[in-house]
């Protein structure tokens, strides 16, 4: 490919699990169509419930914290919509927790809030959900380390290439600079695709901020085009 | 240009999101062609990753299996003679792609494995065992499993 990858290197010490866990040896390259191109996974076996788009109406009460819409939509390279794809989405709540049991940052769980949805993106290639913003939380990357918020986001699209799993910033948060998941990635081009923009338009008067994230997926849509 | 959106780590906290009911079984255990994969992820250092996310699929299956604290994760599918993996973990700015072939798939001619170094294409082949298959992931090292790239 002659295009520049904006992509993050699977070895990039400063984030310390890569350091075990990237593969060493080349990876062998292979024609697009016998892997690249190949038609996506079939997720119709994961149950998507309309309810599981809004993530504060999941449990009894509202969940704590700062209400959020957060909406884009899904594209090839081509810029057509990736229609009716699955779009999975899980984060930490508003005081930077997650249910999972695996995490032990000592910040207060919300009995509210699980943290987990999913949804179909429309005709145009729309998700939108509703949920909290995310708390901020320490890991032992290094000293003092701390995520900047993010959401988690999983995607399939139309071929096995489009797989991406990737995770949404918000603007302006001061722990972006200091991420080395975020910085990862060598060119502010390919960060700054990262990072949703606050959306006025999309926000709802006394109820919501929304926040807008188009996400770009690799491959093309199977359907013919006029060329 | 459109630059493709960027991927990032899957992290250490999917395990309440991600899995869902039934997700390792693509068939069900008792139906016809059902054959049960299962193995082992494992890092550089040779210790097991208990944090990665798995998914296999061919045209027409899908699934999804988490490791557990052995690294360990188990798929039912319907015989194919090859399965796309993809393997999602902490550590794993960007997921990795191999195949899974079964032992009896036509090996000496597939045009995948002449890719590969002879030495090497064993990793991709999955090996009987008791009850079904086996097919441990070498995320790295001498072992490492031959991956795709994306």
């Amino acid at each position: 490919m002659t295009e520049p990858d904006f992509e993050p290197p699977y070895l990039f010490p400063d984030y310390r699990a890569t350091q075990m866990r990237a593969p060493r040896r080349e990876l062998v390259r292979l024609p697009d169509e016998w892997f690249h191109q190949r038609r996506g996974p079939a997720f119709g076996r994961i149950p998507v419930k309309p309810e599981d788009a809004d993530l504060t109406r999941q449990h009894r009460g509202e969940p704590l914290g700062e209400r959020i819409i957060v909406t884009g939509r899904v594209l090839d390279r081509d810029g057509r919509p990736v229609r009716h794809t699955l779009v999975e989405v899980w984060q930490a709540n508003a005081a930077g927790r997650y249910v999972d049991p695996v995490d032990t940052h000592p910040a207060p769980l919300d009995p509210n809030f699980t943290g987990a949805g999913r949804c179909l993106t429309d005709d145009d290639g729309v998700y939108r959900f509703v949920t909290v913003k995310p708390g901020a939380y320490p890991w032992r990357n290094h000293p003092n380390a701390w995520r900047p918020a993010h959401v988690h986001f999983s995607l399939f699209g139309p071929q096995l290439a489009s797989r991406l799993v990737t995770q949404m910033y918000f603007p302006g948060d001061p722990l972006m600079p200091l991420d080395p998941i975020l910085n990862s990635i060598a060119d502010a081009r390919g960060r700054n695709l990262l990072v949703a923009r606050f959306d006025p338009q999309t926000t709802e008067p006394e109820w919501a901020l929304a926040y807008r994230w188009d996400i770009i997926l690799r491959g093309r849509d199977a359907t013919p085009s006029e060329s | 240009m459109t630059i493709p959106t960027p991927s990032q780590t899957v992290g250490p906290f999917f395990g309440f999101a991600m899995p869902f009911e039934g997700d390792a079984h693509a068939v069900s255990s008792g139906s016809d062609e059902a054959v049960r994969i299962e193995g082992q992820v494992f890092d550089g250092a040779g210790e097991p990753v208990p944090d990665a996310l798995l998914e296999i699929s061919d045209d027409d299956q899908f699934a999804r299996c988490s490791t557990d604290r052995e690294g360990a994760f188990h798929f039912t599918v319907r015989k194919a003679p090859y399965f796309d993996v993809l393997v999602f973990a902490r550590g794993l700015l960007r997921h990795l792609a191999t195949r899974l072939y079964l032992p009896d798939a036509d090996l000496d001619s597939d045009a995948v494995l002449q890719l590969v170094e002879p030495e090497r294409r064993h990793t991709l082949i999955a090996s009987e065992s008791e009850g079904g298959l086996r097919f441990d992931i070498h995320l790295q090292g001498d072992q490492e499993t031959v991956f795709i790239q994306l």
